[in-house]
C-alpha cells in the first residue's frame, strides 16, 4: 500500500542547530499519526516542513506519492490547524470557515452555505454570527477545524491541538477528533507532548527525540515493547532497571510489591506512596541506588500495605521483563 | 489609600493640573462670545455672535479662508501620506533587512533634532536649490519629517502584537499575500491605522515649528494667527481659536464614533 505522508531523510537546520536530523517515516493512509516528545525534539518543526510553513533543510516529503517539498502549502492538499487556532477576529465563525473557499473566488451565497454544513459538521450551527472572542475555547477549536476541513485537505495536521483546553474538553475533543478522522477517512497528523494523548488517538505514534525518530509503531507496540530507554521512560508507565544481565522496562503495573527484609525481589525501601483510587503508586529507592515504583491494584496493596521508610522488596515475572539496548 | 491630607493635596494638585490645562480654552472660548463693542479681555461686554461673523469676512489683516484651506488639504495630505507609509514601513521593518537598524535610527532622529532646525534646513536647501517654497511642497515634507516617525513607532507597538499564525492561516487556505493583507492584516489592525490617520492629522493641523520656513508665501492656519496676533485687536481671533478646537473636536469625535459603529457591527 502506498504510504499517504513519506519523509525521507527529511532535515531542518536552524543555522548551525539542527532540529531535525534526517528523519525518514511512512504514514500509512487515512491513519491518525501523533508525533510525540518532549519540547525541543523537533516535532513541531517536522508538522511545519509537511504544512509548507518550514522551508526543509534537506530531503523530501512525498504526499500521496507527489514530491511536494518545494510547493506552497495551498498546492499540497494539507491543512492545518494552529495550535493558537488563530482564528481572524475580524470574521465571524461562519466567515472564518468560508474563507479559503473565499480565497479560491467561490461565490458569497455558495461559499456561505458550504461553510454552514461543517460548522453542522462540528455541531456549531447556533454560532454562525459569533464572533471568535464571543466563543469559548472549545468552539474556538471546532470553528478551526471546520476552518481546516473545509479546503478538503487529504492531511490534516494539527499543532498541538488539545493543549489549551481544560482536562474534561480535552477528553471530549479527543473523542471528536478520531471520530472526525474516522468518518472523513483522511489522515491526520497531530503534534502532542502528552503521551497519554498519542496512546488514546494514534494508529501510528511517532516518539521523536532530538531531532530523530526514537520509535514509530501502533501505540501498544510502543508500550509493550518500547525501543529504548528514553521511549519507556517517555511512554511512562515502565520502570528502567539495570541488572547484572542487562537493561529492561518493566511495566510498573505488572510490577509486585513484597513488605519485609529479605523478601524475594530487588531489595530496596519505600519512599513515597500515593493513593490513586483504583491503584496505588508505590515508589521504591532500590538498594543499588536505582528508582523503581509499583502500581498495585487497591485490594491488593490494601492487602499489605507499606508505608515510606518501610522495607520492602519489587519483583516480576520473568516475561514482563523487555531487554532494552545498551546505548540510549 | 492615602490618608486625609494626602487626598486634599492630590485633589488640589489635580484641580490645579485641570485648570492650566483647559483654563486658556475656556477663557478663550468665553471671551469669543464677545460682545461687538467688547475687548480682548474680561470683562465681557454683552454676550453675542459677532466676532463669528467677522471672521468670514475680508478681514483688515490675514486672509483666514485661505489659510484655513491650506491648512486642511496639508493637513489631508500629510494624513494621507503618513499612514501609507508607515503602515508599508511597519511591514517592512517586521523582518530584518540590510540596514534597517540604520533606516529606524535615522527615522527616529527627526524625532530629537529641534524642529526649528528642520525648518531652517528645509528652507535653506530649498533655497540653494532655487526652488520657490510652498506649503504643499517644502512645507510639506517638513511636517513628514514629525508625523512619518510618530505613524512608524506605532506601527512597531502594533505589529510586536500581531499574531504571525493568522498570516500563517492565511496562507494555509491557499491566500496569496496581497490577499493575506487585504483580508486579515489590514482589517485587524484597522482601529490603529485610524489611529495613525488621526494623529498625523491633528499633528499637521497645528503644526507650527517646522512649518514656520517652509511654507513660502501661502501661510497656513497656525502662522496666519501669529501674524495676526501682532496686529489684530479684536475678538476675532479667539473666535478663530473658538472654531478651531470645534474643528479638531469634531474630528476626534467623528473618529471615535465611527469606531464605535465599527465595533458594533462586528458586535464586539
Amino acid at each position: 500500500m502506498r504510504a499517504d505522508v513519506e519523509l525521507i531523510s527529511v532535515t531542518k537546520r536552524y543555522g548551525a542547530a539542527i532540529a531535525v536530523d534526517g528523519i525518514s517515516l511512512a504514514i500509512p493512509p487515512a491513519s491518525y499519526c501523533c508525533l510525540l516528545g518532549p519540547s525541543g525534539c523537533g516535532k513541531t518543526s517536522t508538522l511545519r516542513m509537511i504544512a509548507g510553513h518550514e522551508s526543509i533543510s534537506a530531503g523530501d516529503i512525498l504526499l500521496a506519492g507527489r514530491n511536494v517539498t518545494d510547493l506552497a502549502p495551498v498546492e499540497r492538499g494539507t491543512a492545518m490547524m494552529f495550535q493558537s487556532y488563530a482564528l481572524f477576529p475580524h470574521l465571524t465563525a461562519l466567515e472564518n470557515i468560508a474563507f479559503g473557499l473565499r480565497m479560491r473566488g467561490v461565490g458569497k451565497p455558495e461559499r456561505l452555505a458550504k461553510a454552514g454544513e461543517y460548522l453542522r459538521l462540528v455541531q456549531l450551527e447556533k454560532m454562525a454570527d459569533r464572533l471568535p472572542a464571543q466563543l469559548s475555547g472549545g468552539q474556538q477549536q471546532r470553528v478551526a477545524l471546520a476552518r481546516a476541513l473545509i479546503t478538503r485537505p487529504k492531511v490534516l495536521l494539527l499543532d498541538e491541538p488539545l493543549s489549551a483546553l481544560d482536562p474534561f474538553l480535552r477528553g471530549q475533543m479527543r473523542e471528536e477528533l478520531k471520530r472526525l478522522q474516522r468518518e472523513l477517512g483522511i489522515t491526520f497528523i497531530h503534534v502532542t507532548h502528552g503521551q497519554e494523548e498519542a496512546m488514546a488517538l494514534s494508529d501510528i505514534a511517532v516518539v521523536m527525540d532530538h531531532g530523530r525518530i526514537a520509535q514509530a509503531a501502533p501505540p501498544r507496540e510502543i508500550f509493550e515493547r518500547p525501543a529504548s530507554a528514553f521511549v519507556a521512560r517517555f511512554i511512562g508507565g515502565h520502570n528502567v532497571i539495570r541488572l547484572d544481565s542487562g537493561r529492561y522496562a518493566i511495566r510498573t503495573d505488572r510490577s509486585w510489591l513484597a513488605p519485609g527484609e529479605g523478601t524475594p525481589g530487588l531489595p530496596g525501601r519505600v519512599t513515597a506512596v500515593e493513593y490513586q483510587g483504583p491503584v496505588v503508586r508505590v515508589v521504591l529507592a532500590l538498594a543499588d541506588g536505582q528508582s523503581a515504583e509499583a502500581v498495585l491494584p487497591d485490594a491488593h496493596y490494601h492487602a499489605a500495605p507499606v508505608a515510606p521508610g518501610d522495607a520492602a522488596s519489587l519483583g516480576w515475572e520473568a516475561q514482563d521483563a523487555h531487554p532494552l539496548p545498551e546505548d540510549a | 489609600m492615602p490618608g486625609r491630607v494626602a487626598r486634599l493635596l492630590l485633589g488640589a494638585l489635580f484641580g490645579a493640573f485641570m485648570l492650566f490645562l483647559y483654563g486658556p480654552t475656556l477663557t478663550i472660548t468665553i471671551l469669543s462670545f464677545q460682545g461687538p463693542d467688547g475687548g480682548l479681555t474680561f470683562p465681557m461686554n454683552g454676550v453675542s455672535l459677532h466676532w463669528f461673523g467677522r471672521l468670514f469676512q475680508p478681514q483688515a489683516v490675514g486672509d483666514l479662508g485661505a489659510a484655513m484651506t491650506r491648512t486642511l488639504l496639508l493637513a489631508a495630505m500629510v494624513t494621507a501620506t503618513t499612514v501609507v507609509v508607515s503602515l508599508a514601513a511597519g511591514m517592512a521593518f517586521r523582518r530584518r533587512f540590510a540596514g534597517s537598524t540604520v533606516l529606524f535610527y535615522l527615522t527616529v532622529a527627526s524625532l530629537i533634532v529641534p524642529s526649528l532646525l528642520v525648518s531652517l534646513g528645509i528652507g535653506l536647501m530649498f533655497n540653494l536649490m532655487e526652488w520657490e517654497p510652498a506649503w504643499y511642497s517644502s512645507a510639506f515634507g517638513a511636517q513628514l519629517t514629525w508625523t512619518l516617525p510618530f505613524g512608524l513607532l506605532i506601527m512597531f507597538a502594533v505589529f510586536n502584537r500581531f499574531d504571525r499564525s493568522w498570516e500563517e492561516a492565511a496562507r494555509d487556505m491557499g491566500a496569496t499575500p496581497w490577499q493575506s493583507f487585504w483580508h486579515v492584516v489590514l482589517p485587524i489592525i484597522a482601529p490603529s491605522v485610524v489611529g495613525i490617520a488621526l494623529f498625523g492629522f491633528t499633528l499637521s493641523f497645528d503644526e507650527f515649528a517646522r512649518t514656520l520656513l517652509t511654507a513660502g508665501s501661502g501661510n497656513t492656519l497656525p502662522l496666519e494667527i501669529l501674524g495676526m496676533t501682532t496686529t489684530v485687536t479684536t475678538p476675532v481671533l479667539y473666535a478663530l481659536g473658538t472654531v478651531s478646537t470645534a474643528v479638531s473636536f469634531l474630528v476626534i469625535g467623528g473618529a471615535l464614533i465611527g469606531m464605535r459603529l465599527m465595533r458594533k457591527r462586528r458586535g464586539i
